[in-house]
């Protein structure tokens, strides 16, 4: 009795990975979103690396410079502090609204006319993870002691010599992890743009979950896709730590 | 011609007022020691012959050259203010050392990228630094290989590549194992020989008394006493110094 069962306990999920995988080439579906996915979180990470480094920088360089440049006054004061101001308003709206809302309204409202799904869903994601990315840049350049300003300062460096040479490596050293964990965050957080109707690989999953009526092959595969790209992701960013450790106790 | 004359210096932090007035000369080839109790200002004062605090008050000579005027201050921009700097080398009590560079790295990086010289001759000279401090076996080693007082040295030979008028020591030995405080002064002790001009800020009173020309004691941000090791050592004048002597001699006999 029990052996029947099995028996048709396989049968049945025989049929079902047929039916959510096979019939009408379904699994052409979530491979054409897993690679949707992949671009989206690609193009996002950079646009957020890029968008984070240039936030940082005038965040930083305003906070560090600010008294002397005052002192002095001027139009590089001004243009720094007006700028500073820009970032400041960046990051707390970036950071005060949930990534949906921002998605919705990049493309409903800002890129309405476009038709390049792809691009919209990278700026947006691009443009909502380079405040995190922002914020973790500023916090590595605050984690470098303060001596190494003052030793490369010393020995008659300017502010951005120091920067790039000195504090910079030393930043992005510390930062590395948490760097790697936001992008492990955006991969998966380019879930939600299904809501828009893009067809990334969580949406590719509820797709077919609505065509053939079953829930659990289709999402299960979703999830275990993302897993295993975490799990790279994860172990590719422990390589490139140890890599860098090199020249540390 | 002093080489360096600093006249009235001046520096508050906030209502604390650090620095009260600070005036001394310094010859070539001099070594000026510079001890006191924390909180005196030596600290401060060294800091704001090395522009990394602007002093409030006072003015600060080089070759006769003002470089400082601190009715003045703001009127300097941030090159000049690096070009004024460069008249002074600066070794830090935690060596500031840059981790992700080799030794070799370490002193070529700044004159390499300031161009002071042609590659060529600072590669030469740096090599020549990290020999003279004893460390030409380990120019490749990254900072985080050596002892403190390797560090030190390296920093020495960090300050010295960019040809300072003046070498300053931020209390050298201070962050430095008892072991290993003997080498990094007896680098000191070479460059006095070298003709070098230098201030140290030091607790070693020994290494003050034996290196020195020119002793200053601080107290509460005015120079209290100031002459040479044999006045300071064995004719204080001062209550503040001969209480301060008998202090440091006792934690000396502490220790040993």
């Amino acid at each position: 009795m029990t052996l029947l069962n099995e028996e048709s306990m396989w049968e049945n999920l025989k049929s079902q990975f047929i039916l959510n995988f096979v019939k009408d080439h379904r699994y052409r579906l979530l491979l054409s979103g897993l690679l949707e996915t992949l671009k989206i979180t690609f193009f996002a990470v950079i646009i957020g690396v890029v968008i984070g480094i240039i936030v940082a920088a005038v965040v930083s360089s305003y906070s560090q410079n600010k008294e002397r440049m005052k002192r002095r006054g001027g139009f590089s004061f001004h243009l720094l502090r007006f700028l500073n101001g820009i970032c400041n308003i960046y990051l707390a709206v970036i950071r005060g609204t949930p990534t949906v809302v921002q998605l919705m309204i990049g493309y409903f409202i800002i890129w309405a006319s476009s038709n390049n799904e792809l691009f919209v869903a990278s700026m947006v994601f691009g443009i909502n993870s380079g405040a995190y990315v922002a914020e973790i840049f500023r916090s590595g350049i605050g984690s470098v002691d303060k001596g190494q300003f003052e030793a490369g300062r010393s020995i008659g460096f300017n502010y951005f010599q120091t920067m790039r040479y000195i504090i910079i490596p030393q930043a992005f050293k510390n930062v590395l992890p948490t760097l790697g964990n936001e992008a492990i965050t955006l991969l998966k957080e380019t879930s939600v743009a299904g809501y828009v109707g893009i067809m990334d690989l969580t949406k590719a999953g509820d797709l077919i979950r609505s065509r053939t009526y079953s829930a659990f092959l289709p999402l299960i595969a979703v999830a275990a896709t993302y897993l295993v790209l975490v799990l790279i992701l994860t172990f590719l960013q422990h390589k490139l730590e140890r890599s860098l450790k090199k020249n540390e106790r | 011609m002093s080489v360096l004359q600093v006249s009235d210096i001046k520096k508050k932090f906030g209502k604390n007022e650090v620095l009260k007035g600070i005036s001394f000369n310094l010859e070539k080839g001099e070594v000026l020691s510079v001890i006191g109790a924390s909180g005196s200002g030596k600290t401060t004062l060294l800091r704001c012959l090395n522009f990394l605090e602007t002093a409030d008050e006072g003015t600060i000579s080089v070759n006769g050259e003002k470089i400082f005027d601190g009715k003045n201050s703001k009127r300097k921009n941030d090159a000049e203010l690096r070009k004024d700097r460069l008249h002074f080398g600066l070794v830090f009590q935690d060596f500031n050392l840059f981790p992700q560079y080799t030794v070799f790295k370490n002193v070529t990086l700044a004159p390499t990228l300031l161009k002071t010289d042609t590659e060529e001759n600072i590669n030469k000279k740096a090599l020549a630094l990290i020999k003279r401090v004893g460390l030409i076996e380990k120019k490749d080693a990254f900072p985080c290989e050596l002892s403190g007082g390797q560090k030190q040295r390296v920093a020495i030979a960090r300050a010295l590549c960019m040809n300072p008028d003046i070498l300053c020591f931020d209390e050298p030995t201070s962050a430095l194992d008892p072991e290993l405080t003997g080498e990094v002064l007896n680098v000191i002790r070479g460059l006095k020989t070298g003709d070098s001009t230098m201030i140290v800020v030091t607790h070693e009173m020994g290494f003050a008394r034996e290196v020195s020309d020119k002793i200053i004691y601080m107290a509460d941000g005015v120079i209290e006493e100031q002459g040479s090791p044999e006045d300071i050592f064995e004719n204080p004048k001062s209550e503040k110094l001969k209480n301060f002597l008998s202090k440091s001699l006792e934690n000396q006999i502490k220790e040993d």
